[in-house]
């Protein structure tokens, strides 16, 4: 019994002085425990690492045509063969990397600190302000899928950087729906009405005291966002909406490879794998940490 | 009780359909460039860009433009391609009815696979049974469609010669595009009837059926299985949705003359009628699967909720 | 005790073993019998240990619950050798059970009806019609009006202690030997409790079936029981008949009891809670499992944990002042700290 006093004592003081610390050590603690999350969150390391500094090692060019070596198959030479160009699928794929990584954390995050924003105010003013914005939201997720990016490019062009414009809108009702959410649940808690009796401004308390209990179920939702804009992207990249030949983004890669299929079927498998190699990771990573965060969970 | 539910529910649409309708006319507003300019090709006359202005009402103030785009569309009136000429009602119709077959084909399929893997996952829980099924369905759902489907044509189709690379229609004609756009849904569907399973199976109500005597399948099938479906179904209409927009890569890949391929291959030709009623077409039947699945869900649900 | 028992559990065992290190005992080495046609109350704290008891005869424990040594005869039968085919000949049939929460007990996709007569298509060879029947009776039985308009019905249509009467329909739906009913009336009404309580002892001189009633309640104990089993932190600590242990408890566990529960039919100084709290089921005490908040405790009970004496023929106690070894005030009753005027 006397035992169990005195480690009640230490958590109390350890709580007073670090608020979140407790918190932060324990879901560290989960997170390392959860395998999942771990080998995601060591895939996007790699992934990162290799695709930032990846093209200092390669000795071929993502754009070097040699016709005299086309459709080849992996070789010591050329790791994962050449496509029909005579180009290094290899370099290609660490090269595109590159775009694949920025396009989703771009778009992403763009996506996330709108959406954040506009669900955090909705939730927090509430009424008629939060009726309009959530039959907003209701009206852009009324497009499936890829179809609200696909109607985005087609109004601005085809680009990867309209691709990212358009994974951004396309991502922003998830986050201002969970934001809204969780503004809602964090309203309602007394200490919010505390800090606004000391005289607190709104934007103040929304940025100070909301965001930070939000934080986490956001972070959760733009891990898994970033799998779904890689899939969106090198999808509208494979219908030619996105980024455009010779450029190695993995979608346009099995765009430009696929009629050479019949011949050499490395051609559309190694862009392809890449692409599920990047979003399992986010994908990984994403389930671990809601797992972590999940106060259901030991 | 229910109706009042349901007639609130169809009346919600309301304003997200003219929301949904009034996205979809602005757009050929909102892209850069003149429409008139665009549909008359390179060195038109000033004049041709003035007649082609009148013709299409475009020099109308905005909101007469909206209210004839909303009341054609009621009709189904989408006036005519700027690429072909045709009528685009006539031009979309067989399109859509081939992309519905295929979200139709793709749902089934996910659904099938994905309670089944589900059900067996969760029955297994933490076997090596339950982790395969689990990493599958992982893999499934970070696979790119058209990626799978590039994969399945390699095999089946050029290596193996079993099956048609291209086009609908026939029998052999669908099956690989419906494994390739109904994979990753079946892979939602099995996490999502496995976590689903796992919490019926700890109720109460299960705890009564075993202290009746009844057998471990009895328990699963008529006692767990059911109610576990019930927030299944949500999901199941949220990914019809899903393959209704990724049919537009599986088309493409496939060579399927659905409306997403349509779609594609006008937005290249900036053919804006079309393009425009393709998206608001399969926008609109997506918010009425929901509302559909939405009421179904209360339905199902009203035996727990009205507690 | 030399009772003609229905069941007799000898030295049950039941851990939960959460990882490598850590494993809850949450019953054990419990013994008590449920002597034919009779009532037997289970009384305890939450958390002692006797609805995991209960789920073990049945074996419907939770994972990662599981019996580890011990025996529960049914006529004579160890229960915990049968496999599970055969318990499941045994479950709805012999032995029938009723849980804590009406609400969540029903599943609520199903009518009551199919409910109902799902356990008597399990357990007897009946047609169609007869089973209707039979479900209807079971409903008439146990006070629901208009049968035949309540078997089409989803629970959620139906009130709380309409439930409860539902799920003892179900329990009775084959005639059982041995009724568990797992704290029957905890979650009702005070006005419905009193309802199925009765409705309980009436269908036992009916039906002729034992009962073990399973309850945090003394007061519920008082009303039902002709036998009682006190268990606290994974063990009995005190059996007796029921007047015996209302008039002369012996536990000093059970004296808390009865000083923390309200009674009318005595004047009480005052209600007394028992000190301190139930123990971790990490960290047992080594002696005695109630000697840090018992007010009799010496070295001997801190150090060494008492067995279950045989003080007459109907009454056990786990406690050391019964005993030639016990090293404190030889004079101590411990009935005397009943708070009584």
């Amino acid at each position: 019994m006397a035992v169990l006093k005195q480690e009640q004592k230490i958590n109390l003081t350890t709580k007073k002085q670090h608020p979140r610390l407790r918190s932060m050590k324990d879901f560290y603690r989960k997170l390392k425990r959860n395998k999942a999350a771990l080998v995601g969150g060591y895939l996007i390391l790699f992934l990162t690492i290799v695709s930032l500094i990846g093209p200092y090692f390669l000795s071929n060019g993502i754009n070097d045509v040699d016709y005299t070596a086309r459709l080849q198959p992996p070789s010591a030479e050329y790791w994962l063969g050449t496509d029909q160009h005579g180009r290094d699928i290899f370099s290609r794929i660490i090269y595109g990397g590159q775009i694949t990584l920025i396009v989703g954390f771009l778009s992403v995050a763009l996506g996330g600190i709108v959406g954040v924003a506009i669900g955090i105010a909705s939730g927090y003013y509430g009424g008629k302000i939060d009726t309009v914005i959530m039959r907003l939201m209701d009206i852009l997720l009324a497009f499936p899928g890829i179809l609200l990016a696909l109607a985005i490019v087609s109004i601005l062009g085809p680009d990867i950087v309209n691709v990212i414009y358009a994974v951004a809108i396309y991502s922003i009702p998830s986050f201002a729906r969970i934001a809204r959410g969780s503004t809602l649940s964090v309203k309602k808690l007394e200490y919010i009405d505390a800090v606004r009796g000391i005289g607190a401004g709104d934007f103040r308390i929304l940025v100070r005291h909301v965001l930070p209990n939000v934080i986490s179920p956001l972070i959760v939702q733009a891990t898994l966002s970033i799998a779904t804009a890689i899939l969106t992207a090198s999808g509208l990249s494979f219908l030619g909406l996105g980024a455009q030949p010779p450029s190695p983004e993995w979608g346009a890669m099995l765009n430009d490879g696929r009629g050479y299929m019949h011949d050499a079927g490395h051609i559309a498998l190694f862009p392809g794998l890449a692409i599920v190699i990047a979003v399992l990771a986010f994908n990984l990573f994403g389930d671990g940490i809601r797992d972590a965060l999940d106060p259901k969970s030991k | 009780m229910m109706l009042k539910f349901i007639v609130r529910r169809l009346l919600q649409l309301v304003p997200v359909l003219i929301g949904v309708t009034f996205l979809v006319f602005i757009m050929l507003h909102i892209t850069p460039g003149d429409p008139a300019e665009v549909l008359a090709g390179e060195g038109a006359t000033v004049e041709t860009i003035e007649n082609i202005n009148e013709r299409l009402g475009l020099n109308e103030p905005l909101h007469q433009q909206y209210l004839s785009f909303l009341s054609n569309a009621v009709q189904f009136d989408f006036g005519t391609s700027w690429r072909t000429g045709r009528e685009v009602s006539s031009e979309i119709a067989p399109r859509f009815f081939v992309t519905l077959e295929l979200a139709i084909y793709s749902t089934i399929l996910s659904v099938f696979l994905g309670v089944i893997a589900g059900v067996i996952s969760a029955v297994r829980r933490y076997s090596l049974t339950d982790v395969t099924i689990m990493l599958v369905a992982l893999f499934g759902l970070s696979m790119p469609n058209f990626w799978l489907g590039l994969m399945l044509m390699q095999w089946f189709a050029v290596k193996l010669d079993w099956l048609p690379a291209t086009g609908w229609g026939s029998g052999s004609q669908v099956i690989l595009p419906v494994i390739a756009l109904g994979t990753a849904g079946a892979a939602i569907i099995a996490r999502m009837t496995r976590s689903s399973m796992l919490e019926i199976i700890s109720q109460d109500y299960i705890r009564t059926a075993r202290a009746k005597g009844v057998t471990e399948k009895v328990v699963i099938y008529r006692h767990a299985l059911r109610n576990a479906m019930i927030p299944v179904v949500t999901v199941v209409g949220l990914q019809f949705g899903y393959l209704l927009g990724g049919a537009v890569l599986t088309e493409t890949v496939f060579a399927i003359n659905g409306l997403g391929r349509l779609v594609v291959d006008r937005i290249a030709s900036r053919d804006f009628p079309v393009i425009q009623a393709s998206i608001l077409v399969i926008a609109s039947l997506f918010v009425f699967v929901n509302v559909l699945v939405d009421i179904s869900y209360r339905i199902l649900n009203k035996r727990i909720d009205l507690d | 005790m030399d009772h003609d028992s229905i069941l007799k559990i000898n030295d049950l065992k039941t851990y939960f073993k959460i990882d490598d290190q850590k494993v809850v005992k949450a019953v054990d080495g419990v013994s008590f019998e449920v002597p034919k046609g009779k009532t037997l109350g289970i009384v305890g704290e939450s958390g002692s240990g006797k609805s995991i008891t209960a789920l073990s005869i049945l074996q419907l424990l939770d994972e990662p619950g599981e019996i580890v040594g011990g025996e529960i005869l049914f006529n004579g039968d160890n229960l915990i050798e049968k496999s599970i085919p055969e318990m499941r000949k045994i479950r709805g049939n012999q032995i029938s059970m009723i849980f804590q929460e009406p609400m969540t007990s029903l599943n609520p996709v199903h009518t009551i009806g199919n409910q109902i007569s799902e356990t008597i298509d399990i357990h007897q060879k009946l047609s169609r019609t007869e089973s209707k029947k039979k479900t209807i009776e079971l409903l008439e039985l146990v006070g629901i009006p208009s049968p035949e308009k309540r078997i089409k019905q989803y629970p959620f249509e139906l009130s709380g202690g309409m439930r409860q009467r539902v799920m003892i329909a179900i329990a009775l739906a084959s005639n059982p030997e041995l009724l568990i009913a797992d704290e029957p009336t905890t979650a009702l009404d005070v006005t419905i409790q009193a309802q199925i309580l009765e409705l309980i002892k009436d269908l036992q001189d009916q039906l002729g079936m034992s009962v073990m009633l399973i309850t945090h309640d003394l007061g519920v104990v008082a009303e039902t029981c002709d036998y009682v089993a006190v268990m606290y932190a994974g063990k009995v600590v005190e059996y007796s008949d029921v007047e015996t242990l209302f008039e002369d408890p012996k536990h000093p566990y059970t004296v808390g009891l009865l000083n923390s529960l309200p009674r009318h039919d005595i004047k009480q100084e005052e209600l007394t809670p028992i000190d301190g709290m139930v123990p971790s089921p990490f960290e047992m005490p080594v002696g005695c499992r109630f000697a840090p908040r018992c007010p009799h405790a010496t070295d001997l009970c801190r150090e060494k944990l008492p067995s279950l004496w045989e003080l007459n023929k109907d009454q056990e106690v786990r406690c050391w002042i019964y005993t030639e070894e016990w090293d404190g005030d030889q004079e101590v009753k411990v009935s005397d700290s009943l708070n009584l005027a």
